[in-house]
């Protein structure tokens, strides 16, 4: 029996819920907590989509790193509940119109299949066969059999793509002295 | 495989934070709101690296880089927001209104 469906619709119920609490919560805390939530929602998504070092990944810097530094300012900030923490009804009609635009041109990429990919990327007409424009066929799951779940990752971020990794360790550093610049009070 | 249902879910939480963003007043929540639309994109880029091999996992790990400084930086412009104006609700930051 194929468990990874009825998984994968669960990780994604949990998510989208997830979601919509983490934007309707009043107070920003748990908000924050909601969004932790979402993330382990996605890193269980990612393991069932041959993603095992990605979801490591996720958790350890998105729900572990990057969220307890959202939570430390808004801890520092002491902000509460706001009384009124929604935009009156020009902009918040507005934005709730331009977001369901926008969802309705994205919900297209539902029908991607792997065929409708396969025939979008090959030049030749219509009905192609999908495993000779995608010849390994499972690609991630290829590369994981093949060198391992990290060496699976590490091997094209180390070769092809060595010069946008060294480019993000001087992002990394400017971003660094920006933060400790922009909090400090005197320099 | 599950290609087409994983790529609907990336458009729905992205258009969950999209939402975030334009309706929220708490600057907090609005930054919360980006890292949920950059969360989005990561899982369209790690399902399409299912059929087009590793790069897009690769990427993955830039945009949470990315998303890292990111955040850094905002929240120190977001406490020196405070420091200045003593509150992060968006209405109240006018300075450029005329």
């Amino acid at each position: 029996m194929d468990l990874v469906t009825p998984v994968f619709w669960v990780f994604a119920g949990w998510s989208v819920v997830s979601a919509v609490l983490c934007i309707t919560r009043r107070n920003p805390i748990s908000s924050a907590l909601w969004l932790v939530s979402t993330m382990f929602a996605l890193a269980g998504i990612y393991v069932l989509l041959d993603a095992q070092f990605i979801a490591a990944v996720q958790v350890i810097v998105y729900a572990g790193a990057i969220m307890v530094l959202f939570l430390f300012v808004i801890m520092l900030l002491n902000v509460g509940d706001a009384p009124r923490e929604w935009r009156r009804w020009p902009v918040g009609l507005l934005g709730v119109g331009l977001a369901a635009v926008l969802g309705a041109q994205l919900m297209m990429l539902g029908g991607y299949g792997r065929q409708r990919l396969a025939d979008e990327f090959s030049t030749q007409p219509a009905p192609v066969n999908p495993a000779l424009v995608f010849p390994e066929g499972m690609a991630s799951a290829a590369a994981v059999a093949e060198r391992g779940v990290v060496g699976a990752v590490a091997e094209p971020l180390f070769t092809a793509y060595l010069i946008p990794f060294e480019i993000t360790s001087v992002l990394l550093l400017t971003a660094v002295i920006g933060a400790v610049v922009l909090a400090k009070k005197k320099l | 495989m599950l290609l087409g249902p994983s790529l609907a879910l990336s458009a729905v939480l992205f258009t969950l934070g999209v939402l975030g963003v334009l309706v929220r007043r708490n600057a907090i929540v609005v930054f919360m709101c980006v890292e949920l639309m950059l969360n989005a994109v990561n899982l369209s880029f790690v399902a399409l690296a299912q059929v087009h091999g590793l790069g897009g996992q690769v990427m993955v790990i830039f945009v949470m880089t990315v998303a890292a400084a990111e955040a850094a930086v905002g929240l120190a412009i977001i406490l020196a927001i405070f420091r200045h104006a003593q509150s992060v609700d968006l209405r109240q930051l006018t300075l450029l209104k005329g």
